[in-house]
């Protein structure tokens, strides 16, 4: 009989599932990857087949422009894999589509969270507990100075600049895919109704969130307006147009990021953020800790992120827990 | 203590200079004396408890978080106060709703601190604050706030806000002590100036531009030597002499020789070196800055210490001379009354900086080519018709230093930088080989350290050597990172000496990155031979 769990290797390029062949998120071109969420440092392309839930799959068709071994799955559903491995995609919280993947085999359970939260989030379900053995959870934001603020502590803090400020425009750095949506439905549910105007990279990945029926209220493109229509509007871009070149056709903008890493000072000031906005689709170190004890699992696995402070954790709390040595995740954009 | 910190938190993510002063003003125009004074005590010198110090944050903490956590937080961080402020554990609102002392209330309380009851009464002011406050109140009260504000913004900020000349603030300044109340009686409400007169106070120094591309006229430019020691202002008035460094400290206690051998009542610039016989064999010569350093940093000085590195300032400016302040003559002039005022000094302790003779500027290039002394750091350019001017204002006073020398080490070890660096291993350990590292039949040969920078490199080279790093790593020593020794850096420096610090026997004076050498490989960098071959003390 072979070693408990012996069938799920951590491997450089990802986490392989040994009997059944697939790898999950891997970061190179595979037979088969199951794939957790949209995110391009999870969901590469070049598959010969990818597992995932509709809108991953449609955010990465939007991306890689193919639908070519796409292989949906729905949140609840289990599918049969290779080698007697079945596998049931569960929400995550982190983006819309995205998914904790449950592998079973031989009787044994284990769980890749890939990216998640636990913030209500209007764009996306919450994640869900699962009973598992092995818990492989990610470590993004794990160092105890990490804590998100309540979200609409930070809606309050942007809506007040923007009052301050009506000759001005706020522009909001947010990743193109999660980020933007969720502050914008977050701002329409704080109550503001204005258009709200996109830097084109950010018009696709918001249309697709509408076609999913999450509502984003009037969006406008910053391309189709003159400087005087977005006076005392908020302007969305990808970060790193945040100091580019582009930004100079806003009228005076006054520069906000939203990110967990905006929580540290030096953090805002390296991307000369003026506005820090703490938001993040990752768990921060409260979340993290409060999922490891509720999942409640014989063993933990952590990957990237900063793994050695909530291996540490693990270990003050006579928690098994392991570092896995995953490469190619790149943490720093949320 | 809320409007300070907002004030604080405001300035740290500000970008324009125009928009600090303004912050900066603004609060000093609205918030009253002494808050106001302390404040801008804190914005520019810094304030000193001796009670708290960045150790005493660091024992606080430990006591309330996991001692490991705590590292790895203070590592990403890369702020010890900022690190403490967010992990501080918040006293439940409902039983203890925050009540922010004001800047006064906390400065009395930081200043009534002892070592020892620092550990319970700094806990119950940070019990009263929130993150931001707590922020403050630790950069406050651990001195350095490091937001991007500097001692002369802060100053300037205070000259625009009650319409005065930053210029006469910096000439009061150091006659007054935090919170400045007569520095704001007379700006803010018109009172009497502060006196100045008959107290042996710093004047602020003039200050050189780099030459950089330059090219000026020797007729309107007189050149001297550029002294590798430490620039000092000798004062003497009323019976009293201080020697002031360059940030305006009094250091009159580390070189008590020459508070003895100033007897003109005077104000005098110049260059502090330890005396040397080595350098050039000359009579009266200076020694190395390895030699000088001996001597810097003492509370108590030995006798053995003042016997075998005796100092002495080498003049090169005068600016007050029996009580006629001389700093709106010219440089021509003043240098005349500095030549005429030698004979009354003992020539043990003070000498005169010559000026340089060339027949013109390429002239002068080739002189400062072929200088080999080692106290020799390059050349001074100073207009001849200039008034000694507080600061660095352009095109007065320009430094030419010697070209540095260069050497390709191998990167070793590195290091997360703080400040705006915070997060980025943006400090580097070097070495070079002490064999011949393709000489396999004889084992090869071993990287030593030689030296450490943190400076060179632009942010965009800084988010690829982090990069590097990070995918590089071999073994990892708490906060330190060992790469795996691929890549070479080529590292400029102004001298090197025998040192018994490193292993190699060998360190570098400002030692920065001069170039990143992405294309060569790590066994072309230089053996420890070539770097020793440049020793000149």
């Amino acid at each position: 009989m072979p070693a408990p769990f012996s069938w799920i290797r951590p491997e450089p390029h990802g986490i392989h599932v040994v009997p059944a062949e697939c790898w999950i998120d891997p970061s190179q071109a595979v037979s088969q990857a199951l794939v957790t969420h949209g995110h391009a440092d999870h969901a590469r392309g070049g598959h010969g087949e990818t597992v995932a839930t509709p809108a991953t799959l449609a955010i990465m068709e939007l991306r890689y422009q193919t639908r070519e071994g796409a292989k949906p799955v729905e949140y609840g559903e289990t599918i049969r894999l290779k080698g007697g491995v079945s596998a049931t995609y569960l929400p995550a919280g982190h983006v819309l589509g995205s998914a904790q993947i449950l592998l079973e085999h031989a009787g044994e359970r284990v769980i890749v969270t890939g990216d998640y939260k636990r913030r209500a989030d209007p764009t996306c379900p919450p994640f869900e507990v699962t009973p598992c053995d092995i818990f492989i959870t990610e470590a993004t934001f794990g160092l105890p100075v990490f804590c998100h603020p309540p979200i609409q502590e930070e809606m309050a803090k942007l809506l007040d600049r923007l009052a301050a400020h009506p000759d001005r425009c706020i522009l909001v750095g947010a990743y193109a895919l999660g980020k933007a949506q969720r502050v914008i439905a977050e701002l329409r549910a704080a109550g503001h109704h204005d258009p709200i105007y996109l830097h084109g990279a950010l018009e696709k990945m918001c249309r697709l969130y509408e076609e999913h029926h999450v509502g984003l209220g009037e969006l406008k493109l910053v391309s189709d307006h003159s400087r005087e229509d977005m006076r005392g509007a908020i302007v969305l871009c990808p970060p790193s147009a945040l100091n580019d070149r582009w930004s100079r056709r806003l009228p005076d903008p006054i520069t906000a990021m939203a990110s967990g890493w905006m929580r540290v000072r030096q953090r805002a000031r390296q991307r000369n953020v003026e506005l820090p906005l703490v938001i993040s689709d990752h768990a921060d170190w409260g979340e993290l800790t409060r999922t490891i004890e509720e999942v409640d699992a014989q063993e933990t696995w952590i990957t990237h992120g900063r793994e050695d402070a909530l291996l540490r954790w693990c270990q003050l709390h006579q928690r098994r827990a392991k570092a896995l040595a995953l490469v190619g995740y790149d943490d720093e954009d949320d | 203590m809320e409007e300070f910190a907002a004030l604080i938190d405001a300035l740290v993510y500000t970008r324009s200079r125009n928009e600090k002063l303004r912050l900066i003003a603004e609060y000093l125009q609205t918030t009253a004396d002494p808050d106001r004074g302390w404040a801008l005590a804190a914005l520019s010198d810094g304030l000193d408890f001796p009670a708290v110090k960045s150790s005493t944050i660091r024992n606080l903490m430990k006591e309330r978080v996991d001692p490991v956590l705590w590292t790895l937080s203070r590592d990403f961080v890369g702020d010890t106060a900022e690190t403490a402020s967010l992990l501080w554990p918040q006293p439940d609102a409902q039983k203890t709703p925050p009540s922010p002392p004001s800047v006064s209330e906390a400065v009395a309380a930081l200043q009534g601190m002892t070592r020892i009851s620092v550990m319970s009464e700094l806990p119950r002011l940070l019990d009263r604050l929130d993150p931001s406050g707590r922020y403050a109140l630790l950069k406050l009260a651990t001195g350095g706030m490091r937001i991007g504000v500097s001692a002369r913004l802060a100053k300037t900020a205070f000259a625009q806000a009650f319409g005065v000349s930053v210029d006469t603030v910096e000439e009061y300044w150091h006659a007054l002590e935090p919170p400045y109340a007569e520095l704001f009686a007379w700006a803010a409400d018109g009172a009497d100036p502060p006196d100045t007169e008959n107290r042996p106070l710093f004047r602020p120094f003039m200050l050189a531009h780099p030459l950089e591309e330059t090219v000026v006229d020797l007729a309107h430019y007189a050149a001297e030597w550029k002294w590798d020691g430490i620039r000092v202002q000798m004062v003497h008035v009323a019976g009293e002499t201080r020697v002031y460094s360059r940030s305006g400290d009094d250091i009159s206690h580390t070189f008590p020789e020459l508070v003895e051998a100033l007897g003109v009542p005077a104000v005098l610039d110049g260059e502090l070196l330890v005396r040397g016989s080595h350098q050039g064999g000359e009579k009266g010569g200076a020694a190395s800055f390895n030699a000088l350093q001996q001597r810097l940093g003492r509370k108590k000085v030995a006798k053995k210490m003042l016997a075998e590195y005796p100092a002495f300032v080498r003049l090169y400016d005068v600016l007050m001379l029996d009580g006629k302040d001389l700093r709106d003559l010219p440089w021509s002039e003043r240098r005349e009354r500095l030549e005429a005022l030698m004979p009354r000094l003992p020539d043990t302790h003070f000498d005169l900086s010559p000026v340089v003779e060339a027949r013109d500027f390429d002239h002068l290039g080739q002189i400062r080519e072929s200088a080999r002394d080692d106290a020799i750091e390059g050349l001074m350019l100073k207009r001849r018709d200039s008034p000694y001017i507080a600061g660095r204002k352009t095109g007065l006073w320009y430094k030419w230093k010697r070209d540095p020398l260069l050497v390709d080490c191998v990167l070793m070890y590195a290091q997360r930088g703080s400040g705006k660096r915070s997060s980025f291993y943006s400090d580097y350990t070097f070495g070079c080989w002490d064999g011949d590292p393709d000489d396999h039949e004889n084992g090869g040969a071993e990287l030593l350290p030689v030296g450490k920078a943190y400076s060179g490199f632009t942010d965009e080279e800084l988010k690829k050597l982090d990069r590097h790093v990070r995918h590089h790593t071999v073994a990892r020593f708490g906060p330190v990172r060992e790469t795996d020794k691929s890549l070479v850096f080529e590292v400029a420096f102004d001298s090197v000496h025998e040192s018994r610090r490193h292993k190699s026997g060998l360190a570098m004076r400002f030692p920065r990155i001069h170039r990143i050498r992405w294309d060569k490989p790590a066994h072309e960098a230089d053996r420890i031979d070539a770097l020793r071959a440049l020793i000149r003390d």
